[in-house]
Formats: C-alpha cells, structure tokens, sequence
C-alpha cells in the first residue's frame, strides 16, 4: 500500500510540475490541480497509513490509542483542501481576465514570437 | 487580570476580522459606514498593539514576567490547543501594522476605494491575515494567516483592474500558491516526525528527535524555509515582485510593504527556535542568496524608469538586508537590523503612496503629451479607474504649496531608504555595519563582514543615485508640466508616515533599548517555550507522538 501511494504521490507531483512550467495558463491551472492534490495526499500520508482505525472515539470508548487514526493530518487535509480549493478558483477568474484582456492565453499576455 | 486584558492578544485577529465582514452587507455606495468601520477597526488595533507593546516592556513585569504573553484559544492549552503568543518581536510587528495601515486608509478616501468594490473589506481581511502570522504560535496557522493575507492580497493587487495587474497578478499567483504547496509539504513532514505543529513544542522536542527523525525534520524545516524565502522576496524566488509591486495601486503596494516582512519575519521566529542553523533559517546558506538579493535589489533600482518600480525594487533591497543581517548572525546586529525594518517599512510605505501623487505630474515629453514617468497600467485603464487626473480629486481639501510639499516628501523619502543621515535611516544602517565591525576577529575569515558592509554601502549609493535622477527628471523639468490638485486626505498620511520616521529618529535611543531586549529574547529560545508551555521544563513527552 505504502508503494501504491508513494508513487501516486510522486506520478501526481512530476506531472503537476511538469504543466505549471508549461506556457499556456489552462495547462498551469490543471498543473496547480494536480500538484494540490499530491500535497492533500502527502499531508494525509504523514498521519501513517491505516486501515480500519477511526481517527474519533468509538462508541465503546475503547481508550487504547493504537486503535485510532491520527486525526490532525486529516483535519489539516481538510483545511488544506479548502484553501487550495478557493484560491485555485480566484485563479481561474484572473486566467480569464487575462484572456480576455490580453486575447492570448499565454501565461505572459503575450506569445513568445511576436 | 482583567477580561480584556486576557483576551487583548486575540483583538488585532478579531477586530479586522469582524469589521471586514460587516463591511461586505453594506451596498457599494454607501461609503460612510465603511469610513466609519474601516477607522474604528484601525483604531481599535493600534491601541490594542500599543498596550501589547506596552506590556511586554519590563515596565509591567507582573503580568507576563518575561514579557511574553501566551493566549490559548477556547482555553485548550498548549501544544493541544491553538495559542497565540505575544512576544517583543510580534508586539513590535502588529504595532508597526497599525502604524501603517492607518495612513494607507485614509489616502485610499481620496479616491482609491472607488476604483473597484470592497476595497476596505479586502483591506481588512488583509490585515487579519498580517496580524495573525505575527501572533500565531503554531506552524498550521501560520499557513492559514499566510493564505488570508495571500487572498487578500490577490484581490487587492488586482484592485482597479486593467491589463498590467491581471499580468502581473496571474504570476504573482501562480509563485504563491506553488509556494504554499511546499510550506504544506514542509509543515506536514515535521508533523510526520516531530508529531507537533506548536512552535514552542517542536523547539522543545528537537533535541530529542532521533537520528533518522531528524533528518526528516530538517529537510521539512529547509523546505518550509524555502516557502518563507518566496514570500519575503528572496533571490532567485522574486522574480514576481518587481511586476506585481509596480503595477499595484499607490495605497496597495504601500501596503504591500509589510507583506514581504512577515516571510522575513517567519524565518526569524522559526530560526531563533532551533538549536542549530538549518539551511535556509541561518548560517552561510541564508547569507549568500541575501547578498544575491542585494545586488537584484541594486541593479533593478539602477535599472528602474518609474518610481514605483525602483521603489519595488527597494523593497527587494531591503528584504535582502534583513535576510543577510540574519544570516550573518552575529548576536548584536538583530537589534540595528530591526530598526532598520521599521525605517524600511515606514519609508517605503510614504513613498509608494507619494508615487500615486507624483505620477499625476505629468512631465509631458516633446509632442507626445505622454510622460516617460506614466506607469503603463495607467494607460491600459478602461475599466473602472474614474477619471483618474480629471476633477474627482475635488474630495477634500486643496494643499497649497503642492510643489513644495512633493519635493520636501520625496526628499525625505529618498534619504530614509538610501540611509542617509540625519533621518531613522542612517542610524538603522550605521548600526548594522558598526555591529558588523564589531564581530571582525584578527584570526577568522572576515570576507563575509566585508562583503556585507559593501553591499550595504552599494545598496545606498545606488539608491542615492537613482532617486537623484528620477527627482531631477520629476522636479526640474520645467517643459509641459502639470502641477497636480493634492488634497489634504493624500498628503496628510505621506506627512504623517515621514513625521513617524523623524519621530524614529528623534527617539532612537529608546527604541533601540525596546529592540534590544527584543533581540536578546529572540536569542533566548527557552524563555519562549517556558512561556508556552509551562509544564513542558520537566522534559515529559506523550508517547503518542508517532505510531
């Protein structure tokens, strides 16, 4: 499982850098997605990775904290999600000014040739 | 204690917090309740700052005896609970905030807060977000104050429109939020190590931390830093600055003056509570990229054609300063290199808002009509920006003099940013390099105390020369110029700004004895965590730290 998500993890970063370098802002935008979703899954992956074990109570009040998840990465996950979330759609509003107010979608309002 | 006293330390978070929201409800064109709010709201956090100020002075030792104040939020106590902490150092920033803020409000009344909607709000919100990452006591928080203050200043950059502030604006994103990424890569490997996110009780447990935890903690620290050095305008992570800062409106970009402080302000907490220097918090590391951004800062100011952008620049120069006095790391330059942050700060902020009144000078060039000194955002307005040289200036009173009033604004300016005596200035600079002399030893290697006095001196000059050639060109030029219609509402904060630094100056012994225990606190991380974490001298850790 460790392996699996390693290399999610990994395959979502490389790509995601690899498409914020790119010129063109909608490439950008899709590269800031994925690099989001890699970070969401990183923070997540650093609460250790378990399986059946809440990270609240139980309702049998078992006391033992082997039994539990870590909850804090989750609830930063969580937080993390909706910033990530809100500023990626201020983004989107400011790439559509800029193509409307430049007519181009390069990332400099500009195309490298002219 | 009493109530408000206890919960004074929340006020610079909650103030602006609840006063940018209310202003949201009101319809655009009511402007009086925003006046009104946005002057309460102000108001409110400078006599909060100034009372924090006040009481981390060891004036009043009973009631934080070693003038660091913790606030536990909801009374959950640390590290379990979110703590806010007031110490010297951040009593000293939120105060310096409101200092700056309260002009910046007001010149936006003349005609700023017209140009796009929720100006003020936005303002707001931007200072929950300054005053926050300088009161918080937990790395997770600090992220969240970062993205407010970030938020905010997104919309206010992009505040008037036009297509110069959606280009610059579009990078100035782009960096910031791949920045937050790695400041979320960075927070969530010292979680997965250190199994805590309050500052004091990563300081606390560092030293324990075994030999492979702590090679992961350390390669989370370098990459935190690395997001810090983004924010503060580090070379080579600044290349969005310059654009962004010259295309922001006059009272934004003042604003923005500050916001390049809290990255510098970040790597100094996080750096005085380490045992040992990590890259990029200290040591040579820290050092060298300063100096690098020193010498962008210089050719940029050199470079520069506007005011506005050499005075971008001269933010990126000064960010450079502290960076490099902090990576330098003698024990006596923290004091002389914050004073030289206020100095900065305060000038910076009276000279982006005095670029906003110098540009309506138009110096009109030979036939064209269109001055060389003409921002290019100004030209590319269509949208929104009201007439802006025509007759809505007529809110407010006419400044006579208006000539003279510029040049003795932009004079005043140009000395305190280039460090030259008599103003704050040149007292900031002569104690950098006179601390800088003072930790030269015959044996060692001195080249970095040499390299440092050098740029610092460069830096100076460079600006002397700079300012001397724009302000001929702005002052001199008697061809085609038009005098513009100041109001009081404009010139008033710029006097008010530059009075405060001549007030620095005046007052620069007890400012400095102020900085001085401020530093000294900084160098003694333990009196922090004592602070924090009352229970945390007697060494016990959870065992639930990682499973």
């Amino acid at each position: 499982m460790e392996l699996v998500f390693a290399l999610a993890i990994g395959v979502l970063t490389a790509s995601g850098t690899w498409l914020l370098l790119r010129p063109r802002t909608f490439q950008v935008i899709m590269g800031l997605s994925l690099l989001a979703y890699a970070v969401n899954l990183f923070i997540f992956g650093m609460g250790r990775l378990l399986i059946d074990r809440p990270p609240t109570i139980r309702d049998d009040g078992a006391l033992d904290p082997a039994l539990y998840a870590d909850p804090v990465p989750q609830s930063l996950v969580l937080t993390a999600i909706v910033i990530g979330f809100a500023t990626t759609a201020l983004f989107l509003v400011v790439l559509l000014a800029s193509r409307g107010l430049t007519g181009t979608d390069h990332v400099d309002g500009q195309e490298r040739d002219t | 204690m009493s109530f408000w006293l206890r919960h004074l330390p929340s006020l610079p978070i909650v103030v602006p917090l609840i006063a940018g929201a209310t202003m949201i409800f009101f319809a655009e064109q009511r402007r009086r309740p925003r006046i009104v709010l946005a002057l309460t709201s102000i108001t409110l956090q400078l006599v909060a700052a100034v009372t924090l100020l006040y009481l981390t002075t060891d004036r009043v030792p009973d009631i934080w005896p070693e003038g660091i104040g913790a606030y536990t939020i909801g009374g959950w106590a640390a590290p379990f609970g979110i703590v806010l902490v007031v110490d010297r150092l951040s009593a000293l920033m939120i105060t310096l905030n409101a200092l700056l803020a309260l002009p910046v409000i007001v010149y936006s009344f003349a005609r700023w807060d017209r140009v796009g909607v929720h100006y003020h709000a936005l303002l707001q919100f931007l200072l929950v977000g300054l005053n926050g990452a300088f009161l918080t006591g937990d790395l997770f928080n600090l992220f969240v104050f970062f993205e407010i203050l970030l938020a905010a200043s997104y919309a206010l950059l992009l505040h008037g429109g036009g297509t110069q502030r959606v280009k610059s604006a579009l990078h100035f994103i782009v960096v910031n939020l791949a920045a937050s990424f790695t400041f979320l890569i960075g927070v969530a490997m010292i979680y997965g190590v250190v199994g805590t996110l309050n500052l004091a009780d990563i300081a606390a447990r560092w030293p324990g931390l075994s030999n492979d935890d702590r090679g992961i903690a350390e390669a989370g620290v370098t990459i935190l830093g690395i997001a810090f050095l983004v924010k503060a305008g580090s070379w080579p992570l600044n290349f969005w600055l310059p654009a962004a800062y010259s295309a922001a409106g006059a009272p934004v970009a003042a604003v923005f003056s500050i916001a390049t402080k809290v990255g510098v302000y970040a790597i100094l907490r996080v750096a005085s509570l380490l045992d040992e220097p990590i890259a990029p918090f200290g040591g040579s590391w820290l050092f060298y990229a300063a100096l690098a951004t020193m010498a962008f800062g210089i050719a940029g100011i050199l470079a520069a054609r506007q005011l506005q952008r050499l005075v971008a620049f001269n933010v990126i120069l000064s960010s450079g300063t502290l960076l490099a006095a902090i990576g330098f790391g003698s024990p006596g330059i923290l004091a002389p290199a914050l004073l030289y942050l206020l100095a900065s700060v305060l000038a910076t902020g009276a000279f982006f808002m005095l670029t906003g009144m110098t540009e309506r000078m138009r110096t009109a060039g030979p036939g064209e009509g269109i001055s060389a000194t003409e921002p290019a955002s100004y030209t590319a307005f269509s949208v929104g920006e009201p007439d802006e040289f025509g007759p809505d200036d007529e809110v407010g009173v006419a400044l006579p003099a208006t000539m003279a009033f510029l040049g003795l604004a932009f004079v005043s300016c140009a000395l305190l940013v280039t460090g030259m005596p008599p103003l704050a200035g040149f007292i900031a600079k002569l104690g950098l390099v006179s601390a800088i002399v003072d930790s030269l030893t015959p044996d060692a290697d001195n080249a970095p105390a040499w390299l440092l006095v050098a740029a610092l001196l460069a830096g100076g000059f460079a600006g002397l020369i700079a300012l001397s050639r724009i302000g001929m060109r702005l002052f001199w030029s008697v061809t085609g110029r038009t005098i513009p219609r100041l109001s009081v509402i404009e010139a008033g904060p710029v006097t008010f700004l530059v009075l405060l630094c001549i007030a620095l100056t005046v007052g620069a012994g007890p400012t400095m004895t102020y900085l001085d225990s401020a530093a000294r606190t900084l160098h003694q991380p333990q009196t922090y965590i004592r602070a924090v974490l009352p229970d945390a001298a007697a060494g016990v850790h959870d065992p639930e730290t990682a499973p």
